[in-house]
């Protein structure tokens, strides 16, 4: 058996292995090898080698300058699309609190498994001051603990004991599922979609990792238009886009 | 009879606390080092060669955080929700730490302020040092500015 696996090592290894910098921007397959000696994401290491396990464009990022002259060398990352979430610690994600148990309460986010919240993990909460969840709310939080062996725990306050945005998500709204890779899209810094969509009518948006985008806006029907447009602007090209924007800015 | 009895107690016994109250800090030092010989030699051990670690340049991350500059993912757009516009601001320059500056630029007073406020100022607390009768005359000017008391009112004496 011992005799099989190595053959079998030995012929991947015979297989391109290339050069990360080449391939950066083209689409790479699970079982594809990488020869770099830096930092990495989605891509597993073995041994000595470096294996892709998901399939989608290999991107890059340089170290940004600093004081440190000799700093870690950049990011490498496979830029993928899943609807599918997978807890990961530090991430900020909307989640509707399923039950009450105790102390904590029992939070959907769209994984394996339901989060926990503690109610002491609320910014102002003591034991005799209770924060007002109910069943049925919508919360925005981050995960303190998240990794494939233990249930992943959430919190509603950051290390520093203050609340930053996070906690129980007004009321009214409208809250939808998109694909992860849409979320990042939307997320980044020069995101023109959201500008532009700023300027149609005043409008609150939460941004959940998990998928999850909550929105409100002024009457149902603007919060229904502004759903279907962030919905559809993952299929769409720029030009599509700014029909669809100028022709909602006119009415 | 005192040396006797120090032989017959067990080693347990000489080690309990009340035990060791009267020892001198030496013969304490000796039981302590005698108790960690024997802990010691009961730890195992693999009795292998040293290996070395190797050195890896690679760090797995579960997040994108580190991958992508995400921007804070509540946004408000025009003051729908002016707490979550704050925080806009306040979070996505964290990233940047551009904008301190320009917020501690604002927070200073202008001179130009200060000097209107001081004039009211006057105004304000000299009222308070006003007798009964003078009120009368501030409240009457109270356009902004505060004239002083005109005349006062002295006895007038009939005409037969």
């Amino acid at each position: 058996m011992t005799e099989a696996a190595a053959v079998a090592a030995e012929s991947l290894a015979g297989s391109k292995a290339r050069a990360a910098r080449t391939v950066l921007g083209q689409v790479v397959l699970p079982g594809e090898e990488l020869l770099l000696p830096e930092q990495e994401d989605v891509v597993r290491r073995c041994g000595d080698r470096l294996l892709v396990t998901k399939c989608g464009r290999l991107r890059h990022k340089e170290p940004s300058g600093g004081s440190s002259g000799s700093g870690g060398g950049g990011v490498y990352w496979v830029d993928s699309q899943q609807k599918r979430y997978v807890p990961v610690k530090g991430d900020h994600v909307i989640g509707i609190v399923t039950a009450k148990s105790g102390d904590i309460f029992k939070v959907d986010v769209g994984g394996s498994e339901p989060a926990s919240l503690s109610y002491l993990a609320f910014e102002g909460a003591t034991k005799r001051n209770r924060p007002n969840v109910q069943v049925g709310d919508l919360i925005y939080g981050q995960f303190v603990v998240a990794n494939k062996d233990m249930e992943p725990e959430m919190v509603c306050i950051d290390s520093c004991g203050r609340a930053n945005g996070m906690g129980v998500i007004g009321q009214d709204g409208l809250l939808f599922k998109v694909t992860l890779g849409l979320i990042r899209k939307l997320l980044a810094p020069n995101c023109e979609i959201l500008q532009e969509l700023g300027k149609l009518y005043p409008l609150e948006i939460v941004f959940g990792m998990n998928g999850r985008i909550w929105v409100k806006a002024k009457t149902i029907q603007q919060t229904l238009i502004l759903a279907n447009v962030l919905e559809a602007c993952e299929h769409m090209t720029a030009d599509q886009r700014k029909q669809i924007f100028s022709r909602l800015a006119e009415s | 009879m005192a040396a006797e009895r120090k032989t017959k107690l067990s080693k347990n016994l000489l080690r309990m606390k009340f035990m060791q109250r009267g020892l001198d800090s030496e013969t304490k030092k000796q039981l302590e080092e005698e108790e960690k010989k024997i802990i010691s030699e009961e730890h195992w051990y693999l009795d292998l060669p040293e290996l070395k670690e190797k050195e890896s340049f690679i760090i797995e991350e579960q997040s994108f955080l580190l991958c992508e500059d995400l921007l804070y993912g509540r946004m408000s757009f025009r003051g729908f929700n002016p707490e979550v516009e704050k925080l806009m601001i306040q979070m996505n320059s964290k990233n940047k730490a551009e904008e301190v500056e320009d917020e501690t630029v604002e927070l200073d007073v202008s001179d130009e302020e200060m000097a209107r406020r001081y004039e009211t100022l006057v105004g304000t607390i000299g009222k308070k040092f006003v007798k009964k009768r003078d009120r009368a005359n501030y409240e009457e000017d109270e356009n902004g500015d505060v004239q002083p008391v005109k005349t006062k009112k002295m006895f007038l004496k009939p005409q037969d």
